[in-house]
């Protein structure tokens, strides 16, 4: 996307990361602008998780740099790290410590005292709704408040980027939408990266999704555009009450049709019309339906699927 | 600075969350008088000092100090939070430099809670007190080399029981290198320089000099040496081991 160039907050520059004849990370470019929510998406073990603890400043890169709000990752990382907020994988926290007691001293460390400290505690304490678990120990807290005790720790100093690894993982339906809320709310004044490996969670919350697989970047673009990747982009699901043989004979028959299947979901039988080259099919396919007089019970047209893209760029590399 | 009284806190904070504090120090307490009492004949001597309760400092450090160091980078290591710890805006150093000296103001607490027996022997008869403080001095700079050494090892692994292991192995080599037993080893094959420098590398020299009231800036200078030595190589170590 053009505003991701002309306010470029974190710039990752041509990252590599070698663990011995292991090629983790692989000259792995992208920037992400204010405002961005960037999905970071690729099977386990693709390197998702290697590439963020570069940008934080946890691993050294082998080749390449991470530049956060003009502070070079490599050359100025304490400066780096102040502008940073992190929620590494799996959310560590001191278990023997209070949620209170970790926060405060995340804000001393932040460089906060007084009242500043007892504000910036506050909000993040709001923001994830820790409130009735203050002074119980992180050990005895389940695990979506472990999560959310991660999360008000990466949001305590306000930082202009936020770097999630996983947020939502091994949280409940009702968590996981609680904290894509707070992110859509952080978005607009900060970047923010997110991995993942829930595709739903990219509709959900990203204006914009990489995909990572080996090591390699793969994919880069919005949401939408990667859909128009997948094979499913703007095929047509088409459902009849009657002679489903005859139609899908005729539809094969079309010239903008790639091909036919007889597909089962959990919305019944129907058939998919993949178009040819992505292109629009809808109308031709209405128009043969009004022509043979089909009985059509439902008829839509998919926008393309994550998971289709997700597959082909990551099992290709 | 203020990082690492930061971390300072956050790491005298952790020793006192959990019991590990209270019963280190009452263990310590339990040990260090017994020993001085019934191995160390501390009235039938009949003289007014602390010889005998300083004297098994080092074998009493040689169990106690493992257990103090042994949690400081494996434990971070083991739960992650070391990813979390070396992603907030604080160097390297003053991660290092603020877990030891945690560990070793801790230890400091338990010493100083040893005061009644400079009190029994100011009681019962007129001791040398400088050379009680000089004992006093020496043992906290001991137990300072034999934390150094604990921290380092403990950043190696993820294990704490390894790391108390391995820590008392090289700290009792540490201790005893200017024994009889290891330089009877040596003796007559390797070169007098060996000799010489494995015995000055003895805790236990360093510190019986101290403790005897010769008070030598070179025995205090050797343990704050080793501690920077130890705690250098801890933040190697740290940054090597922390991907894995």
């Amino acid at each position: 996307m053009a505003s991701s160039n002309t306010d470029p907050m974190v710039e990752v520059r041509n990252l590599s990361k070698r663990f011995g004849p292991i090629l983790a990370v692989d000259d792995v470019s992208f920037t992400v602008g204010r405002g961005e929510v960037l999905g970071f998406l690729g099977p386990n073990g693709a390197g998702k998780s290697t590439t963020m603890k570069m940008i934080t400043g946890f691993l050294a890169p082998s080749a390449g740099t991470a530049v956060v709000c003009g502070a070079d990752i490599e050359s100025d990382p304490i400066a780096a790290k102040r502008r940073i907020g992190y929620l590494p994988e799996g959310a560590p926290s001191y278990p023997d410590m209070t949620p209170l007691h970790f926060l405060e001293f995340v804000a001393r460390v932040r460089g906060f005292s007084g009242r500043e400290a007892r504000e910036a505690i506050g909000n993040a304490i709001e923001c994830t709704s820790l409130g009735s678990v203050l002074a119980q120990p992180i050990d005895t807290l389940s695990k979506g408040f472990k999560r959310r005790v991660g999360l008000a720790q990466a949001l305590l100093h306000d930082p202009p980027v936020l770097i999630l690894d996983e947020p939502t993982d091994g949280l409940d339906p009702n968590q996981k939408h609680d904290v894509r809320k707070l992110i859509n709310l952080l978005a607009a004044e900060k970047s923010i990266i997110i991995s993942t490996h829930l595709l739903e969670e990219v509709d959900a919350v990203c204006t914009r999704a990489v995909v990572i697989a080996a090591g390699r970047l793969v994919a880069d673009g919005t949401p939408g555009e990667l859909e128009q990747r997948s094979r499913h982009h703007n095929a047509v699901r088409i459902e009849l009450a009657s002679g489903m043989d005859q139609a899908e004979a005729a539809l094969q028959a079309l010239a903008n049709v790639e091909s036919v299947e007889r597909v089962i979901d959990d919305e019944g039988i129907a058939l998919m019309v993949f178009a040819r080259g992505g292109r629009s099919i809808v109308a031709e396919v209405a128009d043969l339906a009004r022509d043979r007089r089909w009985e059509v019970a439902g008829l839509r047209v998919e926008r393309g699927r994550l998971e289709d893209v997700f597959r082909q760029v990551t099992l290709a590399a | 600075m203020h990082n690492v009284a930061v971390i300072v806190r956050r790491e005298l904070q952790g020793y006192f969350a959990t019991p590990l504090a209270y019963v280190f120090i009452v263990i310590f307490l339990a040990l260090a008088g017994s020993l001085a009492f019934f191995a160390g004949n501390f009235f039938e001597r009949g003289q007014a000092d602390l010889q005998p309760f300083f004297n098994f400092h080092p074998w009493l450090y040689l169990v106690l100090i493992p257990a103090l160091a042994m949690r400081l980078w494996a434990e971070e290591r083991k739960s992650g939070t070391i990813e979390l710890l070396l992603t907030l805006p604080i160097s390297m150093t003053e991660a290092v430099v603020g877990k030891f000296l945690a560990s070793w103001i801790f230890a400091g607490i338990a010493l100083a809670l040893t005061f009644p027996f400079w009190l029994t022997v100011i009681y019962l008869g007129n001791p040398d007190n400088g050379v009680i403080l000089a004992s006093y001095i020496g043992s906290f700079l001991m137990a300072g080399a034999f934390l150094a050494v604990g921290a380092c090892l403990s950043a190696l692994t993820k294990n704490q029981v390894i790391a108390f292991v391995v820590t008392a192995a090289i700290c009792f080599l540490f201790t005893v290198s200017g024994s009889q037993i290891v330089l009877g080893v040596l003796r007559g094959w390797a070169p007098q320089l060996v000799l010489d420098t494995v015995a000055s590398l003895s805790f236990l020299t360093h510190f019986n000099a101290i403790v005897r009231g010769v008070i030598d800036l070179r025995d205090a200078l050797f343990f704050l040496s080793t501690i920077a030595l130890f705690l250098y190589a801890n933040a190697v170590v740290v940054d090597l081991k922390k991907a894995d």
